[in-house]
């Protein structure tokens, strides 16, 4: 089955003449048109009408992308009901250069509303569900992509992390997922969440999925003045060792807080990287407790800012008033979900006259001592390595009336956010027959050494996913 | 006791728009008077994922601005969002500078400039209906053509110590902005707006009293006016007794009268912060040389080189800060070899000509700038009186010509140093025999209407001075 092929091999068969692009692109618009996890928002009709040309590197493997990408004359509601329908005029940078690079536009993936959330349950559109068991929420927010990957009705995805919504969903679905430095892929056309934190990157089921996805996606864009691109070409990993590796284990973030299951993996995925050759010792990020804080702050400071512009007055949704005030009112009320007009007032609040300095001047500075923390610890250490997330999957509504211990799920990806430096989340086994998330930080534009680490690590773990699993079946 | 005196303090806050080719943060043209949402894009329309590129050739006109008004240059600056909603502001935040601005302290004339920074304008609002304004309006829709055009805000120091100051200094800044080449500087057209912080207090207190804010005036005029009006409003708020109340207010230049826009409580809370979509603007070596080697002649330096022609401080500074009388002028002193003393040419420019075309460009005047300078050539060489001159002038200005020509033709020349003069004098002095003894009693003063008979019988042509001297010398003074 053309489905089977993890995406670099489904690459190398349609450019070998073993597979039709067409062919390929169909079995997967089938399965994501027969999707109930609710991963999808729109699916494509049909396969592109011209085939990639012969030597595109990725040779015509569909992909899904996240809603919050703008894709021109497709709908992109980023998960909300206020831009409903919306079509933008104009493609993200990043999805243009997936096409181009020979990556059609599989669907449009389901997120939690503009990327706020860590269970997919904040969607405007409704919750995704997780395909090891339909009871439980996929992660979030690139929880429809997670879902799509991990449930085999898209190769890959393209996702969105701002404090670890690849990562965290990656972890719950058991796929990869790679959060690259900040600043290397373009974010022009991406709907903005926070902009200092934003990032996109692949969630796929292989390492080397998502080294190529990557290498595609990467690149300074004129468009986006913050994008820097990597320093080097992102070569497909090869390592099966890791002689020589030093690992750092974060006291702050592998002790309290992690659930046993999840730490019994974490700690034989330690073992088996010894015994791939790596020095495992612990190290302290002693601002890391702090980074959820900080967060919390920042990240709803620039949200109040970004989503100022959803007024009513130009496109999406608007429910009419006889004043302005009621206008925009109105509009946002009934347009904004719960988490979106909970971080609206939180930003607002951090960000009011006479509480700027305590709370957006602190937690700025709170952030610098983070960024100090990994620089200090890659001094000694090539890779900070952490579970990705405290938990395995967890059950649907279980958490949505308390935000806090929803806040909590990201409470091991939000450090390297806030640093800019990439981190990688690969399945590193089950507890109680859910998918744990080991993740790898590395220094900012290490991401070549990452994957390779990532690779190894994969090769050994030997990690059966849920599409091989239901092959087998 | 004698009534307290106020003196008014009054700073300034300037927006210019920029004449650069594309705007602020994305490369759709300016443009004026184009059909509306013609010059639009992702960007200046803020639509989800699209993000700002700061224009460089703004930041270089910004840097021009601050060289001008001698600012400190930061090495470094960065943009803030300026948040509120607002329909002609389609992102909710203004891209704006806040606490490191692209220039610094300067100077302008006798004004110190507190900053100058680097931001985007909003779209314009367009009120549809029989009023034609925001009250009773049908509808209002949203002209985007103008949003996000670079704006440079200037803010003084309140330095300016009356409306009529404001007024000229304003001229200045005008004058230096049109001679940097950096916006059509037309209050009309908004490319040049004004508010002004106003504040009186006692003469000689050096505590600042409590300030309004006058907003949007869109002439120089009314900013004059304006400030005049509120500094009275303010003068007798204190002489009952009240106290000022901190606002923000309007002038309304056709009933004078200042309305309320808002009070300090309401207030909008901005909450800036640094804009996350850019980097921080670093001001290269580089950028400083092209700038400063763009710098055109700038007033100060043009009124030092008038007053090295010869004239006096006070002329000089009035050619150099209104620039059209300076380019008139130097043409003025090219176009004839008969011409006057520069400083005689120049007074007639800055004197007479401005006295009958008030704010106009003398360039579109029907006085050439070479008829002026013939003319006050011809005062010099006493060829024709000062008096005769003006109406000499006055037919200059209406109908054009020739300065030589008119006064043939209107019999206006002097009188001639023919013994013409010596007869009318003794007449006259004849014809008004107490004032002529009143004269030689010592009282200058009864001259008067001994020279006014010259003249009468002369029709102006006698020069006062040569009727003086033969009087004086008639009555053996």
């Amino acid at each position: 089955m053309p489905t089977d092929l993890t995406a670099v091999q489904a690459a190398e068969a349609v450019r070998a003449g073993e597979l039709s692009a067409t062919e390929l692109f169909d079995a997967y618009r089938e399965r994501a048109a027969a999707d109930d996890l609710n991963a999808y928002t729109w699916v494509a009709d049909a396969a592109p009408t011209e085939a990639p040309p012969a030597d595109a590197p990725l040779a015509g493997v569909p992909v899904a992308i996240k809603d919050l990408f703008c894709t021109e004359g497709v709908p992109s509601q980023a998960g909300s009901r206020i831009l409903e329908g919306y079509l933008p005029p104009y493609t993200a940078t990043s999805v243009a250069r997936l096409a181009a690079a020979g990556a059609p536009l599989l669907g449009k993936t389901n997120q939690d509303e503009f990327a706020m959330g860590s269970s997919n349950e904040n969607s405007g559109y409704g919750p995704v569900l997780n395909p090891w068991d339909r009871t439980r929420v996929p992660g979030g927010s690139s929880g429809g992509s997670a879902a799509a990957v991990a449930g085999g009705s898209a190769p890959w995805a393209l996702g969105t992390d701002t404090g670890g919504s690849i990562r965290q969903p990656a972890a719950l679905t058991g796929i990869v997922g790679l959060k690259p430095t900040y600043g290397a892929i373009s974010r022009y056309g991406m709907i903005a969440f926070a902009s200092s934190l934003d990032q996109a990157g692949p969630l796929t089921r292989t390492v080397a999925d998502s080294a190529l996805m990557l290498r595609h996606l990467q690149g300074a864009d004129t468009r986006d003045m913050t994008s820097v691109g990597l320093r080097e070409e992102i070569v497909l990993p090869t390592a099966e060792r890791l002689d020589g590796i030093k690992l750092g284990v974060p006291e702050e973030l592998s002790g309290e807080g992690i659930e046993p299951g999840v730490r019994d993996a974490f700690e034989r995925s330690l073992q088996l990287a010894e015994e791939l050759g790596a020095t495992v010792e612990s190290c302290k990020l002693p601002h890391a407790p702090h980074a959820l804080s900080a967060y919390y702050i920042l990240a709803p400071a620039e949200c109040s800012s970004n989503l100022a512009r959803f007024d009513g007055v130009r496109y999406g949704q608007r429910v009419e008033a006889d004043t302005l005030m009621d206008m925009y009112t109105r509009t946002r009320h009934d347009g904004f979900g719960p988490e979106v007009k909970r971080r609206i007032m939180l930003g607002t609040y951090a960000l009011s006259s006479g509480y700027y300095d305590a709370y957006y001047g602190r937690a700025q500075r709170v952030r610098t001592k983070i960024a100090e923390d990994f620089a200090a610890a890659f001094e000694r250490f090539d890779f900070v390595v952490t579970p990705t997330s405290p938990s395995v999957a967890f059950e649907l509504g279980a958490k949505t009336d308390d935000p806090l211990s929803m806040y909590l799920n990201d409470f091991c990806t939000v450090p390297m956010s806030l640093a800019g430096i990439p981190a990688i989340s690969i399945p590193n086994g089950l507890s109680d027959g859910l998918p744990t998330g080991l993740q790898l930080a590395a220094p900012a534009f290490a991401e070549n050494k990452l994957l390779d680490a990532a690779h190894a690590l994969e090769a050994a773990l030997g990690f059966q996913r849920l599409d091989q699993r239901e092959t087998v079946a | 006791m004698s009534p307290v005196e106020y003196e008014p303090v009054i700073g300034l806050e300037i927006h210019v728009q920029l004449k650069t080719k594309t705007k602020m943060f994305c490369g759709c043209e300016l443009s004026f008077g184009d059909p509306p949402n013609t010059h639009t894009c992702p960007r200046c329309l803020g639509l989800p994922g699209s993000l700002p590129l700061p224009n460089a050739r703004a930041i270089h006109y910004g840097l021009l601005i601050g060289m001008a008004l001698e600012c400190e240059l930061a090495p470094r600056s960065i943009f803030h969002r300026k948040n509120y909603f607002y329909p002609d502001l389609p992102k909710g935040y203004q891209i704006s500078q806040y606490d490191e601005p692209l220039c610094g302290p300067g100077r302008l004339g006798d004004v110190r400039i507190h900053r100058v920074h680097l931001e985007e304008d909003a779209a314009k609002l367009v009120h549809v209906g029989a009023s034609g304004r925001i009250h009773a309006s049908d509808a209002s829709v949203v002209d985007f053509n103008r949003g996000g055009t670079p704006l440079a805000e200037i803010v003084t120091e309140p330095d300016v110590t009356s409306a009529e100051h404001a007024r000229e200094w304003l001229t200045l800044l005008r004058t230096t902005l049109r001679q940097l080449g950096v916006s059509d500087v037309n209050m009309d057209e908004g490319s040049l707006r004004c508010d002004a912080n106003i504040s009186i207090r006692p003469k000689g207190e050096t505590q600042l009293g409590t300030k309004t804010e006058l907003k949007n005036m869109n002439s120089f005029r009314f900013i004059e006016r304006g400030i005049r009006a509120e500094v009275a409003r303010q003068e007798e708020i204190l002489r009952n007794g009240e106290q000022v109340v901190q606002e923000t207010l309007h002038f309304d230049p056709r009933t004078e009268a200042i309305t309320s826009l808002r009070s300090k409580e309401e207030a909008h809370d901005y909450r800036y912060f640094p804009e996350p979509d850019l980097v921080p603007v670093t001001i290269t070596s580089d950028m400083l040389d092209t700038a400063r080697a763009a710098l055109p002649e700038l007033p100060a330096a043009r009124q030092e080189r008038f007053e090295a022609l010869g004239l006096q401080p006070d002329t000089a500074r009035q050619l150099a800060w209104r620039s059209e009388l300076g380019d008139y002028f130097e043409t003025a002193l090219q176009a004839n070899g008969d011409a006057g003393s520069p400083q005689a040419v120049a007074n007639w420019v800055c004197n007479e000509l401005v006295a009958r075309i008030g704010d106009e460009d003398p360039a579109g005047s029907k006085a050439a700038p070479g008829a002026v300078a013939a003319l006050a050539g011809l005062v010099e060489r006493k060829a024709v009186t000062p008096n005769n001159a003006k109406l000499v002038l006055d037919k200059l200005v209406n109908d054009g010509g020739d300065p030589a020509q008119i006064i043939e033709a209107e019999g206006l020349g002097a009188l001639a140093d023919d013994g013409e003069l010596e007869g009318i004098v003794e007449a006259a002095l004849a014809a008004n025999a107490d004032a002529a003894e009143k004269i030689r009693g010592g009282n200058m003063k009864a001259i008067g209407p001994i020279i006014g008979h010259v003249m009468r019988e002369t029709k102006g042509r006698a020069d006062g001075g040569e009727v003086t001297r033969i009087v004086r010398e008639k009555l053996g003074l």
